[in-house]
C-alpha cells in the first residue's frame, strides 16, 4: 500500500492507504473527519468539497495517495474555540442552509471563489458555485451569505496583523489550531 | 440583521437565527452515514439490470470466498421472513396490491430492484464482492408507457396477480360533484388540454442510509428518514419483531422532500440482517442506487377540460388522470393522485367537477410522495388551463381569475371538491404581487417586443394557487382510506432549573423545527429562547408522533406544542396562586411572571414555580409534582395556504434558450413564526418548481433503463441556473389552529411550475404555440418554434 504524508486541518499524518482509496473516504473513515459528507459518485454535487493547498477539490474524485505532500483543509478547521469563520457566520446569519448537507462543501467552494475573487458580483458568485448543489435553499441566501462573507473577509484582510500563510491560504481561511491528538474514532454513536 | 426580543415574549414573527446551524456549519453533524458501531458490517445490494425479468438462479458461493465477506444472501434466503413492504393507503377496496418483497425472490420489475446482498467488513470489500455474485435472469417484456400498459395485449407487470389481461390497471378512483354534463353542454367555451407531469427524482442531498444494531432481542435502527415513527410501526408489522423492541432514530437528516417518507427495502433488510448475523450492519446508497431505487415523484398524464361562459365564468371541470404507480405500491403511492383530486378546482368557484383516476403499473421505480404530492400536479393543470381559457375568450388571464375566484368575503367556502377553505384573501396577495412585479410595465414591454419581432420574446406566467396543508384531520384521512391518523403530539417539561425541554412528534430534516418550536415555547411560557431545548426524531425520546411531511409540522405539531405549553401554564398558575396565597383568578401572567392583579405584591417567575413544583414541599391539594404536560392535536380541517406567483421569462426564439427575467411570489401562509425560515422554505420550493418547468426529468428508455441515473444526467439546478426572487407575504390567519398558521414547505414548488411554463408558452404565443411539455428545454422550445413557423401558423405581432 502506498505511503502518504498529508496535513489535514493542521495535523500531519503518516499513513499507509490503499491505492484506490478516495480522499473523502480516507478523511471520513480513517481520520474521523466526518464533517465532510459524500453526496454523489460523479463529482457533480460538491458536498465533499475540501481545500487542497487552498484550492477547492471534490474529495470524492481525488485519491488519498494524490494528497501525498499536500495540505488539506476541511470544514472542521474553519472555526476555532467557538470563534466562527466569517463564511460560517455569514451562512448562519443569512439562513444560507436548511438541512445542511451541502453546507460544508458549499462553504469550502465559496472560500476558493473568494480567494480568486475577493469582491465577486452576484453573477460571479452564482457561476463560482456552479459545482455545488443545494436542494433546500434555492441558492438565494447562499449567494447573499457569500457576498457578506466577502465583505467581512476583505475587512479582516485589510487589518495590518494579517499575513498570508505559507500555504497560500489567506489567514482567514484557516485558523491556527493546536495539533490535536490523532483523531481516530470520530463518528457519532448512540 | 436580526432584531430579536430579549425576553421570551413576542418571539412569534421574529426572524430568530437558527439554533440548528451551529453544528451544521462546523461539521459536527450526525448523518446516518457518520454512525459507527463496534464490529459494524457493511451491506451492498446486487440489483437488477433488467426492467423485468425472471430470476433463474442466484449463486452466492463465489462472493462468499471474497476477502472480508461475512455473508451473502439471495431474496429466496429471506423469503420466509422478509414480509412485504407496506402500502398504507389502499385507495379502493378492490385495489390491486401485489406482494412487494424487500429483496426480489422470483421476478424483478424495475431496474435497480435488489435481488441479493453481500455483507462484508468494509464497504469497499462489499462492493467488490458484488461482482462475484452469479445471478441469472430471464428477461421479460418491459412495460414503460402508461397508455400501452392499459392495452388489452400489454405484457403484465404482475402476471401472477390472478387478474388476467388488463391487470396493469391498479385501481380506478372516480369522484363527481354537481351536474357535469349540463355544465359542459350549456357552456359557451370548452377548452381541453393534455398535460404531462414528467417523472421527477427527489435527489435529497443526503443519500439514504441505514444502520441497525441488535441489542439482545431489541433493535436500534438509525435511518435517514422523515418518518421514524411510521418506520418503527411498519417494521414491526412487516418483520414480526414486536414494536416495543424496535427503536428508530432519525439523526440529522439531509433533506427529504417526501423521498424519505417511506419504509424501504433496505430498512427492513438491515433489521433482518442484524437479527440473523447478531452484528450491527450499515448500508449507504450510492447516488446511482438512489436515483434508481429511491421513489420517484409525479408521472401523470392529465386530460383536462374546462367549461365556461363567454364572459369568463367557469362552469365546470373534468379531469381524467393516468397515474404511474411504477412496479409496486409503496407507502402512499396510490394516495398521491387521490390527494391531488381535491385540489384541481384550485381557488375557483364552479358548478360541477368530475375526476377520474386510473392507477397504472409499469416496470419502473415506484412513485410516491414528492414535494407537494398530488397538489403540484393539480395546481399545474388548473392554472395552465385557466390561462388557456382566458386566451380562448380573449380576456386578460388575471382578469379571468378575478372573475372566478372565491372572494375574501366568501370564506369559509365549501368548494366543488368538497373541501371547506377556512380563510383566504386572494385579492390582497394578487394586488401585492401585481404591484411588485410591475405586471402592466412588463405587458407593455411584451407588446413592444412582439411588434418589433424581437428574436428574444418576453413571456409572463401567472399562478394563483392554493394547497391543502397540515395533514391532518384523522377522521378525514380515515374516510380516504389512509391507514393512520393525522394527529401530532408534543410534551413540554419545565426542568427544576427553569429550563424547558420540548418533545415533538415531528421529525425535521432542514425545516428549522428546533428554532421555531423554541420561539413558540418562549413566547407561550415567557422563558428565554435560549432556555428551550427541542427533542425529536427518536422513538424512545419522542415516543408519540406522526412525523414530518405535507407541511404538517407547524400546523399540527406546532399546535400540539402550544397546547402542551398551555397545560403547563395552567399547572403553573395553580401552583403560583398557592405560593402567592392568592386566588388563581386574580393572577396575571406576562413576560414569564405571575403577578396578583391590582396589588403591589412581588411577582413570581415561571422558573420559581418550576423549582417549587420539583421540590414539591408545599403543593396545592391534588397537584402533582413537576411541571410538565403532554398534548395531542388533531385539527378539524386542513389548512389552505395560497398566493400569487408571477414569472417573466425571456425566450430566445432562435436558440430555444429560456432565461428567468424576474420572479415574484406573494404567499399567504397565515401567521408566520419565523419569517427567515419561511422565506427560506419558499426559496427552496421555487427552485424545485422551476426545475420541473425547465430542467428535470427522469427518463427511462424503451427497455426500462433509467437513463438519468447520475447527477451528471439529471439536471439538478445550480446557483447559476436560478435567479434571485422577489418575495412578499400577506397574512390571513388560519381559523382552525390557535397559531393561525397554514404551512409553507410546499408552497413554492406547487405555485411555481405553472407560472414558469405559462410564461414560456406566453412568450411563444405569437408563433401559435399553445403548450409545451415539461421540462421546457432549449431543444423543446426551439422545436416548438420551428414547427410552428413551418406550419405557417405564426401570428407575430398579434395578441
Amino acid at each position: 500500500m502506498p505511503h502518504i504524508r498529508v496535513t489535514v486541518d493542521g495535523v500531519s499524518y503518516d499513513d499507509q492507504v490503499e491505492a484506490r482509496r478516495l480522499l473523502v473516504h480516507y478523511l471520513r473513515e480513517e481520520l474521523g473527519k466526518i464533517g465532510t459528507p459524500v453526496g454523489c459518485d460523479t463529482t457533480n454535487c460538491g458536498a465533499c468539497t475540501v481545500l487542497m493547498d487552498g484550492h477547492s477539490v471534490k474529495s470524492c474524485s481525488v485519491l488519498a495517495c494524490q494528497a501525498d505532500g499536500h495540505d488539506v483543509t476541511t470544514v472542521e478547521a474553519l472555526a476555532a474555540d467557538g470563534d466562527l469563520h466569517p463564511i460560517q457566520r455569514a451562512f448562519h446569519e443569512f439562513h444560507a442552509l436548511q438541512c445542511g448537507y451541502c453546507t460544508p462543501g458549499m462553504m469550502m467552494a465559496a472560500l476558493d471563489l473568494l480567494r480568486d475573487n475577493p469582491d465577486p458580483s452576484d453573477d460571479e458568485i452564482r457561476q463560482g458555485l456552479e459545482g455545488n448543489m443545494c436542494r433546500c435553499t434555492g441558492y438565494v441566501n447562499i449567494v447573499r451569505a457569500v457576498r457578506e462573507a466577502a465583505a467581512a473577509m476583505s475587512e479582516t484582510a485589510a487589518a495590518p496583523e494579517s499575513e498570508p500563510r505559507a500555504t497560500g491560504v489567506p489567514p482567514q481561511m484557516v485558523r491556527e489550531q493546536e495539533p490535536a491528538p490523532h483523531a481516530a474514532s470520530g463518528g457519532a454513536s448512540s | 440583521m436580526t432584531m430579536a426580543p430579549e425576553s421570551g415574549t413576542d418571539q412569534i414573527g421574529s426572524p430568530r437565527l437558527r439554533k440548528e446551524d451551529a453544528r451544521l456549519i462546523t461539521g459536527q453533524t450526525e448523518w446516518t452515514d457518520n454512525i459507527r458501531q463496534t464490529g459494524m458490517l457493511h451491506v451492498a445490494f446486487r440489483r437488477s439490470p433488467h426492467a423485468h425479468a425472471r430470476i433463474v438462479s442466484v449463486d452466492t458461493s463465489a462472493a462468499l470466498q471474497q476477502p472480508g465477506v461475512v455473508a451473502a444472501y439471495s431474496g429466496a434466503d429471506f423469503a420466509a421472513e422478509q414480509g412485504s413492504l407496506p402500502c398504507a393507503w389502499p385507495v379502493t377496496e378492490d385495489m390491486l396490491l401485489p406482494d412487494h418483497p424487500p429483496m426480489a425472490v422470483d421476478e424483478v420489475r424495475y431496474v435497480g430492484e435488489a435481488v441479493a446482498c453481500v455483507v462484508a467488513r468494509d464497504a469497499y470489500a462489499a462492493a467488490d464482492a458484488l461482482e462475484a455474485l452469479d445471478v441469472e435472469f430471464e428477461p421479460l417484456p418491459a412495460v414503460i408507457d402508461m397508455e400501452s400498459a392499459l392495452a388489452e395485449d400489454s405484457p403484465l407487470v404482475h402476471a401472477g396477480s390472478g387478474q388476467g389481461q388488463g391487470a396493469n390497471k391498479a385501481f380506478e378512483w372516480p369522484m363527481a360533484s354537481g351536474d357535469v354534463d349540463s355544465a359542459f353542454d350549456g357552456a359557451d367555451v370548452v377548452v381541453t388540454r393534455r398535460y404531462h407531469q414528467q417523472r421527477l427524482i427527489p435527489a435529497a442531498m443526503e443519500p439514504r442510509s441505514v444502520v441497525c444494531r441488535p441489542d439482545g432481542d431489541s433493535f436500534t435502527l438509525w435511518s435517514a428518514t422523515q418518518v421514524p415513527h411510521i418506520v418503527r410501526l411498519m417494521l414491526a408489522m412487516s418483520t414480526g419483531v414486536p414494536e416495543h423492541k424496535i427503536r428508530v432514530i432519525a439523526p440529522d437528516v439531509g433533506g427529504g422532500f417526501g423521498s424519505k417518507l417511506q419504509v424501504t427495502a433496505e430498512e427492513v433488510l438491515a433489521l433482518l440482517l442484524a437479527r440473523r448475523l447478531r452484528k450491527p450492519v450499515k448500508w449507504t446508497e450510492t447516488r446511482t442506487e438512489g436515483f434508481q431505487t429511491t421513489h420517484h415523484g409525479r408521472d401523470q398524464i392529465q386530460d383536462v377540460s374546462i367549461a365556461a361562459d363567454s364572459d369568463g365564468r367557469i362552469r365546470g371541470l373534468k379531469v381524467d388522470l393516468l397515474a404511474d404507480m411504477g412496479a409496486y405500491m409503496m407507502l402512499v403511492t396510490p394516495g398521491v393522485p387521490i390527494l391531488g383530486a381535491f385540489m384541481f378546482p384550485g381557488i375557483y368557484k364552479m358548478d360541477a367537477y368530475a375526476f377520474h383516476c386510473t392507477g397504472v403499473f409499469t416496470t419502473k421505480m415506484p412513485t410516491d410522495a414528492y414535494r407537494g404530492a398530488g397538489r403540484p400536479e393539480a395546481t399545474y393543470a388548473i392554472e395552465r388551463i385557466v390561462t388557456e381559457l382566458a386566451e380562448e375568450i380573449g380576456m386578460d388571464p388575471m382578469e379571468l381569475r378575478r372573475r372566478n375566484w372565491i372572494t375574501h368575503e366568501e370564506f369559509p367556502h365549501t368548494g366543488v371538491a368538497g373541501l371547506t377553505y377556512d380563510s383566504g384573501n386572494y385579492e390582497a396577495a394578487t394586488d401585492r404581487a401585481v404591484e411588485l412585479f410591475d405586471y402592466d410595465g412588463l405587458r407593455a414591454e411584451q407588446r413592444r417586443r412582439r411588434e418589433s419581432g424581437d428574436p428574444v420574446q418576453l413571456g409572463i406566467g401567472i399562478s394563483t394557487y392554493t394547497e391543502m396543508c397540515g395533514l391532518a384531520p384523522s377522521r378525514v384521512l380515515g374516510q380516504l382510506s389512509y391507514g393512520a391518523g393525522g394527529w401530532e403530539n408534543a410534551s413540554v417539561r419545565m426542568l427544576p432549573t427553569g429550563k424547558v425541554e420540548v418533545v415533538t412528534g415531528t421529525s425535521p430534516h432542514g425545516q428549522g423545527h428546533v428554532t421555531s418550536w423554541s420561539q413558540i415555547v418562549a413566547d407561550r411560557l415567557g422563558v428565554p429562547f435560549e432556555d428551550v431545548e427541542v427533542l425529536h426524531g427518536d422513538t424512545r425520546v419522542a415516543p408519540k408522533g406522526m412525523d414530518t411531511y405535507g407541511s404538517r409540522s407547524l400546523v399540527v405539531g406546532g399546535t400540539a406544542v402550544v397546547e402542551a405549553c398551555d397545560r403547563v401554564l395552567d399547572k403553573a398558575r395553580r401552583l403560583a396562586a398557592h405560593m402567592m396565597e392568592a386566588d388563581e383568578g386574580d393572577l396575571e401572567f406576562s413576560d414569564g411572571r405571575f403577578t396578583v392583579r391590582g396589588t403591589e405584591r412581588p411577582s413570581t417567575s415561571m422558573q420559581e414555580v418550576a423549582l417549587a413544583a420539583f421540590a414539591a414541599h408545599d403543593l396545592p391539594e391534588g397537584a402533582e409534582a413537576s411541571l410538565d404536560a403532554d398534548a395531542t392535536f388533531d385539527p378539524e380541517n386542513f389548512s389552505y395556504p395560497h398566493g400569487t406567483h408571477l414569472c417573466a421569462v425571456e425566450v430566445d426564439t432562435e436558440t430555444g434558450d429560456v432565461s428567468l427575467r424576474s420572479y415574484t411570489a406573494v404567499d399567504d401562509v397565515g401567521t408566520v413564526v419565523n419569517p427567515l425560515i419561511v422565506d427560506g422554505q419558499v426559496h427552496g420550493g421555487l427552485a424545485q418548481g422551476i426545475a420541473q418547468a425547465l430542467f428535470e426529468e427522469a427518463a427511462y428508455d424503451s427497455d426500462g433503463n433509467l437513463v438519468t441515473s447520475t447527477m451528471a444526467d439529471y439536471p439538478v439546478p445550480t446557483a447559476a441556473d436560478l435567479p434571485d426572487f422577489t418575495l412578499d407575504r400577506t397574512t390571513t390567519p388560519a381559523t382552525t389552529n390557535p397559531l393561525g398558521t397554514k404551512g409553507v414547505g410546499e408552497a413554492g414548488t406547487i405555485a411555481s411550475t405553472p407560472a414558469v411554463v405559462g410564461a414560456v408558452v406566453d412568450a411563444l404565443r405569437p408563433f401559435g404555440v399553445r403548450d409545451l411539455r415539461m421540462p421546457c428545454t432549449p431543444q423543446r422550445v426551439w422545436r416548438a418554434v420551428a414547427e410552428a413557423r413551418e406550419a405557417g401558423r405564426s401570428e407575430g405581432g398579434q395578441r
